[in-house]
């Protein structure tokens, strides 16, 4: 009987804020993904142009990138946030 | 040189340490001083499980024969951390509203409990985890005998074996001890899980620490490092991107589904918000592990002899600088990795053997006198786990032996990897579908594990060992499409590739395949709802109904499994919910509920499911149960409209009679204004009557006054017979008794006349009308329709207000017949007098005005009513108007006269 309230249309600044953090979130996996993707595009085998240490200290480097970031919006999001059991649809 | 035995004695050391670090936890949880136990710190470190000794010793060898590959192995992972929003919350929220406690659980728990689910899911992990835990054995074997050959001793095949069994023997006294204690999964391992992170933060600091001495000891700097790897004989990249992209997918579905992951992960995870810090802080785990491998994998190769065993450059480079102390340390950290990694591993497994086999099996030779009547089931789960325990290290530890420790041993972690990924469709499908079902789940599984043994796991022992160096090249039977590292002819793949696509395609195809083609059970669907909308409900529907039993035997049962006093706990709490003295609770489907997710704490929901189905009595959800549930909600909601729709007539009964009160409160006063009006109408003409009268009586007058006196006396007497003629008129109509004479006339003649009898010729009011449309031939009593006519121009006369009083008469035709409208100009009716015109007496103009009784509309009314017609007030933006419908009768011969 009692009908769903519907969930507002447009939100207060700071949980739109979360909202936007939460997808920034949600976008990190496809973004490591990209980036560790790029060394299927370099020279193999023995040839001239061998890839050395700076291989190395790309993907090292984009390891740090992905904790760095991960670690920056774990902190901004609010833990209650995603810990309330209503899940809002996200828009 | 540190001698063999100093080693054997820090080992033991090691040992103790960690048993009374493990013990002193325990003890403290015990008295509820758990605050720092369930730290999301401590929850990351012992997320360190996933690197093992093979990850340990193992990397820096795989860097030193494969490059940069051996990072997929942390990549994988760290992807999945980093994606935590997507799969990781969503698992940790369905473990702990479902208390899951492994993950053939989960997959039994989302299928409709299924026991047969449960049980390939297990029989999955321990043939993917044997050849694992032996790698484990083989690492501390290994690493103790660099140190015994370091003392010129060199170990033959019979020490490699006595030091495996030894390693498995203590694993599981302390797995039994720690793991086995207590029989709630969600209880958590608080010893177990402390001393994992204990020797999680030994194994980093002794990776890394072998890593400073590299770099700054050995090389001098970074700098240094950079330019030893660059000029070293290790190829960084030299692969085919299918494996990387196979490799960095298979770790990364590995963390998912490796039944020891789980554990810690979903089952052992005491607060979602854990995860939020774990997402990056376990990736910089992996990254501190990984950071050092290429160096110590380069400067290895540089130091140490040609045909030196890479996978031991760990231990081997402190070693051959004489740097005793850190290679101790590095001892310690591989027996960290190696140990922490079996025991986690054996409690999984051993929780998903006893839940999933041997309680179930044991069950059904229990026959039907099921539960209540046989002896402790808690000792029976108990000690089965602890069997499991046994049996798993000795499968590991006969799986080394047979195998014989050589280095074909070192090719199976990814192979093992890949037999535990066969369960990730079934456990993504399962969260994120509800149309996947049990069948194709079991049907996807058992695919993804027959490809896996044949591709790979077979292979792995080697040609001529189990398959034929003739089936390897011809296929099986001689079909060339079967060959084990070439299916449907696919040549040139890299045979781990190979195994890892096939594997997961047909497995992945079938199960959706046969869950497009199935119908889920009732419970099934029940089940899939709740995991898949995790986050909008997160309480279950009610899956009991009609419980028979008795909460006694309940109690009995719950007390076997749960042990007394948290049982006796748990249905005192409830009957005190309910309101019962005493510790025996009414059994609802709602605490049937509740048990049994409890229950399913202790033995997993398929078997907790099953028990309290025997003494519920058969199965607990039917589709007469769901249907009837529908019912009941359907009469619920139908009732409720009723309800609704009753109290709406209600209110609309009520505004009625409300109005009708106003009315009738209005009728009245305006009835005692008519009252004093018409004793005021009849006694004014009776006064100047008397009085005349008497005037004439008394006589001595002329002519001309006398004649004048009588006329006066002559117009009052009349004024007063026609308010009585009026009256009287009425009062006939409204009885009913009138007699109707039908005639037939043209409704222009009526109107003539009508406006003619108004008095129309002192040209007061302007009268318009239209000749052309009131051409009507009407059978009706034609005198009382005049008269009605004759009222309404009349009182337009009397009552419009206009500087230039005019009248419209016009005739219009709708869907009901035919109308005429008599429209003014003047000020119209207030709308709160609209109700009242037509009643009688009601007169809205002053009385000096109107000089009539106010009964002329109601006797409209009345004669309308009488020939079947209506007269209505319709409101006007401005003037009065008053609608008279013809009677249905009247329009005959209306076509012939246009």
């Amino acid at each position: 009987m009692s009908r769903k309230p519907t969930p507002p249309v447009f939100l207060q600044r700071a949980s739109y804020r979360q909202r936007r953090i939460r997808d920034a979130a949600k976008l990190m996996p496809f973004l490591g993904i990209i980036l560790l993707a790029i060394p299927l595009a370099w020279p193999s085998g023995e040839g001239e142009e061998v890839i050395g240490s700076e291989g190395l200290l790309y993907v090292f480097g984009v390891w740090v990138v992905l904790i760095v970031l991960t670690a920056l919006l774990s902190n901004l999001m609010h833990a209650d946030a995603s810990l309330s059991s209503k899940d809002t649809p996200d828009q | 040189m540190m001698s063999f035995n100093a080693l054997i004695v820090v080992a033991l050391g090691y040992v103790v340490f960690l048993f009374l670090i493990a013990f002193l936890a325990e003890r403290r949880a015990a008295h509820g001083h758990s605050n720092w136990l369930t730290s999301p710190l401590i929850y990351t470190l012992s997320l360190s499980i996933y690197c093992t000794a093979w990850t340990f010793y193992g990397a820096v060898g795989y860097a030193a024969r494969s490059g940069l590959e051996f990072v997929t192995i942390y990549l994988g992972p760290t992807l999945v951390m980093v994606g935590w929003w997507w799969i990781l919350r969503r698992l940790v929220r369905i473990g702990r509203a479902q208390r899951i406690t492994s993950i053939a659980d989960l997959v039994s728990s989302r299928f409709g409990k299924s026991t047969q689910l449960g049980m390939i899911v297990t029989i999955i992990s321990v043939i993917a985890a044997t050849p694992y835990i032996a790698l484990q054995l083989q690492s501390v074997t290994l690493s103790f005998a660099v140190f015994a050959q370091s003392e010129g001793v060199s170990w033959d095949q019979p020490d490699f074996i006595a030091t495996g069994m030894w390693v498995a023997i203590g694993l599981a006294v302390f797995t039994i001890i720690f793991g086995t204690r207590n029989l709630d999964a969600n209880e958590r391992h608080h010893g177990v899980v402390i001393a994992i992170a204990v020797e999680a933060v030994v194994k980093l600091c002794a990776l890394v620490a072998v890593g400073v001495f590299v770099v700054w000891g050995v090389a001098g700097g970074p700098g240094e490092m950079l330019h030893r790897i660059d000029e070293s004989e290790i190829v960084l990249w030299n692969q085919d991107g299918g494996r990387w992209i196979s490799l960095i997918f298979l770790s990364g579905a590995a963390l998912l589904c490796l039944p020891r992951m789980f554990q810690v992960l979903v089952v052992e995870n005491a607060d979602e918000r854990h995860l939020h810090i774990a997402s990056w802080a376990f990736p910089l785990y992996l990254f501190m592990m990984s950071l050092f491998v290429v160096p110590i994998a380069v400067v290895g190769l540089d130091l140490l002899p040609p045909g030196s065993n890479p996978d031991l450059f760990v231990l081997t480079v402190p070693l051959s600088e004489g740097r005793d102390g850190l290679a101790v340390l590095s001892f310690l950290g591989g027996f960290s990795s190696a140990t922490s990694m079996v025991i986690v591993a054996t409690i999984a497994l051993a929780t998903m053997v006893s839940n999933h086999i041997v309680v179930p099996i044991w069950l059904s030779l229990q026959g039907n006198q099921h539960a209540t009547m046989s002896g402790d089931v808690r000792h029976v789960i108990l000690l089965a786990r602890r069997l499991s325990v046994v049996g798993i290290l000795m499968l590991g530890f006969l799986y080394y032996r047979i195998s014989g420790g050589g280095t074909a041993l070192a090719a199976i972690g990814l192979i093992s990897f890949t037999g535990a990924v066969q369960i990730l469709p079934a456990m993504i499908g399962g969260i994120f579908w509800r149309g996947a079902t049990g069948v194709g789940a079991a049907a996807g599984l058992i695919t993804g594990l027959a490809i896996w043994m044949w591709t790979l796991f077979l292979p792995s022992f080697g040609t001529d060992a189990i398959i034929s160096q003739i089936v390897l090249e011809n296929g099986l039977f001689g079909v060339s499409w079967l060959r084990p590292q070439a299916l449907f002819g696919v040549n040139g793949l890299d045979p781990l590739v190979h195994g890892i696509l096939w594997s997961m395609l047909l497995n992945t195809g079938v199960f959706v395949v046969c869950s497009l083609l199935t119908f889920p059970a009732p419970l099934e669907r029940l089940q899939g709802a709740q995991f898949v909308n995790v986050f909008e409900h997160s309480n279950a529907a009610p899956a009991w109904s009609g419980a028979a039993t008795g909460a006694e035997d309940l109690l009995i049962m719950a007390q076997r499994i749960m042990g007394s006093k948290e049982a006796q706990a748990l249905f005192t709490q409830e009957a005190a919910r309910q309101g019962k003295a005493g510790y025996l609770p009414e059994v609802t489907p709602d605490f049937i509920e509740q048990l049994e997710r409890v229950l399913a704490g202790s033995v997993g929901a398929a078997t907790s499911h099953a028990m309290i189905g025997q003494l519920i009595g058969g199965s607990s959800v039917s589709v007469e149960d769901l249907i009837a549930v529908a019912d009941e909600a359907a009469q619920i909601l139908e009732y409720s409209n009723r309800l609704e729709a009753k109290s709406q007539e209600q209110e609309r009964t009520a505004r009625a009679l409300r109005a009708a009160n106003d009315k009738l409160t209005a009728l009245s006063i305006q009835k005692d204004a008519f009252l004093s009006q018409i004793s005021h109408e009849l006694r004014t003409p009776m006064t100047s009557i008397r009085s005349f009268s008497d005037i004439l009586r008394d006589g001595d007058m002329n002519e001309n006054e006398q004649e004048r006196y009588a006329g006066i006396i002559h117009d009052e007497a009349v004024r007063l017979t026609r308010l009585l003629d009026d009256l009287l008129d009425l009062s006939v109509l409204e009885n009913g008794q009138v007699e109707l004479r039908e005639q037939t006339g043209q409704l222009s003649d009526l109107l003539d006349r009508a406006v003619r009898a108004a008095g129309m010729h002192d040209g007061v009011l302007d009268v318009k009308r239209d000749h052309e449309t009131e051409q009507l031939t009407l059978i009706t009593d034609l005198d009382r329709l005049t008269q009605v006519f004759i009222n309404l121009i009349a009182n337009a006369r009397k009552y419009c207000d206009a500087g230039e009083p005019e009248l419209v008469i016009s005739v219009c035709r709708d869907d009901d017949g035919y109308a005429v409208d008599f429209t003014d100009n003047g000020s119209g009716i207030a709308p709160e007098n609209q109700e009242l015109i037509f009643e009688k007496f009601s007169r809205v103009a002053d009385g000096s005005k109107a000089g009539g009784a106010g009964l002329g509309l109601a006797i409209c009314r009345e004669v309308m009513h009488r020939l079947g017609g209506e007269v209505t007030y319709v409101p006007q933006p401005r003037g009065a108007a008053f609608r008279v419908r013809l009677p249905q009768v009247t329009v005959a011969g209306a076509l012939e006269e246009t």
